[in-house]
């Protein structure tokens, strides 16, 4: 586990999971890989499946049709695989705690690891939210 | 001998970034049917509206979509304003117009981007995202966000364009009228994005009209129609602009109208910044009075559509609303069959979806897949338990 916890921190592979989201996060995350922010040089990339990733962004609040998917998608996940919860609705459901079709928090079906508030997230706050994240992983080590 | 395949794409895929569930039933490489499946986006909005007073709703209402987050709040207040009949200051029509077009602009280019990305053109993406982000820095110094911009309020704006902002949203835009032209020169010139999306998802004048299209979907379908210019809201009738329209109903046109009306929407943030009178921007509303109103806005995708009704207390009673893609995803199921697989990527996001806007909810039977209730077995429900409610009186 240590070795391949060592590993994961050199470059992230993330997989973005919208779990009923405004889609501002969303594209807020598409805004980090293109040339302002470009955190391809990190060598952070976004990945079309969740087998290849190291890191599941998790973004919105689940909703009854969601919250299956995303257990399934982190269990198809390879482990270790570190959650990000990306915005408020995904730290804390926000507005949508009382919606009748929101039936629980991101953090209680999948394991959190770090958590990004800001509606949305500023594309700044989001690599700051990475680097806290690989400098506890590390830190663990 | 034909044999069907069906092709799953989703609801977690690389081509979008919401999730959504596309059936595509293919012949060989051909698309024959394809089935839309949504509500992964679902989250109540209209009935956790009914539980916020009128002035809680534009914050809500904004989060229904992030990239059309000015078009819902603006077609929320135009509609309690359409309820309570007032007339709000000329300074603040003018604010939510320069917000809107300003949107207008971040939307295509992030609309164009993600289509050049999806026929394989990264080097587009990444320069009309790039493009994009000057607009973005420009929210974020008139409203404090780079997007959910919180602008709209019953009665006015909530902050103004301050007189010292105003030289640097102009040189802006002087700036984006050059990438634009290098858009268009890139995108109109280049014959590898004239040979793939020429001729392609071809949706025909009558078929847009049967469909019930609208928005930049329609109008390049050759259909004139846009709600700023035929139902004018904020400052759009005291300024002079075009409608774009092609009518060539491919996807190319679909690219061509979106380009244009970026010229389109710098015009008119230019004209209202110079136009723009002195003055208050808010009107102060004391109460809200039962009845009932409409609120109509051109998002970038099309008609957005908002009915309040108020019975004199501060929440609605009933909110409805109707997002442009709604009337615009059912389309593909004309654009995309008939085309190639390969086809099908652009031609399903050529409409510009954007399904958090769309979602809708109904219950299903897990086993056999049937609607549980729709409309007429409410309606019956609540006509049994009247009958039942007599007989037991009696």
């Amino acid at each position: 586990m240590d070795l391949k916890l060592k590993a994961l921190t050199k470059s992230l592979w993330v997989f973005h999971a919208a779990c009923s989201p405004c889609n501002n996060c969303d594209i807020e995350i598409l805004d980090l890989l293109t040339p302002r922010y470009d955190v391809e040089r990190f060598g952070i990339a976004l990945v079309g499946s969740v087998r290849h990733a190291d890191v599941l962004l998790v973004t919105g609040v689940p909703n009854y049709k969601t919250k299956e998917i995303l257990k399934t998608l982190y269990s198809q996940a390879p482990q270790p695989c570190l959650v990000v919860a990306v915005g408020n609705c995904a730290c804390g459901r926000m507005m949508f705690k009382d919606s009748y079709n929101s039936p629980c928090a991101v953090d209680e079906l999948v394991p959190v690891s770090a958590y990004i508030p800001g509606c949305p997230p500023k594309p700044e706050a989001m690599i700051a939210g990475v680097v806290k994240l690989i400098q506890k992983v590390r830190g663990k080590k | 001998m034909s044999h069907k395949v069906v092709v799953p794409i989703g609801p977690y895929h690389p081509l979008q970034e919401e999730p959504e569930y596309f059936r595509l039933y293919v012949e060989g490489e051909k698309v024959v049917d394809i089935d839309i499946v949504i509500g992964y986006m679902h989250r109540g909005i209209e009935e956790l509206s009914e539980h916020k007073h009128f002035d809680q709703i534009p914050f809500l209402v904004e989060r229904i979509c992030g990239i059309c987050s000015t078009s819902h709040p603006f077609a929320y207040v135009n509609a309690v304003e359409d309820l309570i009949k007032i007339t709000i200051p000329e300074r603040a029509l003018y604010i939510r117009t320069i917000i809107a077009e300003m949107e207008r602009i971040h939307s295509h280019l992030l609309w164009l981007g993600l289509a050049g990305h999806f026929i394989g053109y990264n080097t587009v993406w990444m320069w009309s995202w790039r493009y994009r982000e000057p607009v973005l820095d420009m929210f974020e110094m008139i409203t404090g966000n780079r997007n959910h911009y919180a602008m709209m309020k019953v009665g006015g704006v909530r902050r103004d364009i301050k007189d010292e902002d105003v030289p640097i949203l102009k040189k802006t835009l002087d700036d984006l009228v050059p990438a634009v032209d290098m858009f268009k020169g890139a995108v109109m010139d280049d014959p590898v994005i004239k040979a793939r999306l020429k001729g392609i998802g071809i949706l025909t004048k009558q078929q847009a009209i049967d469909w019930a299209v609208v928005g930049p979907t329609a109008r390049a379908s050759g259909i004139n129609i846009d709600v700023r210019k035929d139902d004018p809201y904020g400052a759009y009738d005291k300024v002079s602009w075009n409608v774009i329209v092609e009518e060539d109903g491919d996807i190319f046109a679909k690219t061509k109208v979106r380009i244009l009306e970026m010229y389109e929407s710098i015009r008119i943030i230019r004209e209202c910044l110079d136009k723009m009178p002195k003055g208050p921007i808010d009107f102060d509303v004391k109460d809200i009075p039962p009845g009932e109103g409409i609120g109509r806005v051109e998002a970038p995708r099309g008609e957005c559509f908002h009915y309040v009704k108020s019975d004199g207390t501060n929440r609605p009673i009933r909110h409805k609303i109707r997002a442009p893609s709604y009337m615009n995803v059912a389309s593909n199921k004309i654009a995309a069959v008939g085309g190639t697989i390969s086809d099908a990527t652009i031609t399903l996001a050529a409409v510009d979806p954007c399904y958090c806007c769309t979602e809708r909810l109904t219950v299903l039977d897990k086993h056999s897949n049937k609607n549980i209730m729709n409309g007429w077995d409410l309606i019956r429900l609540s006509q049994e338990k009247t009958e039942k409610l007599r007989n037991s009186i009696k």
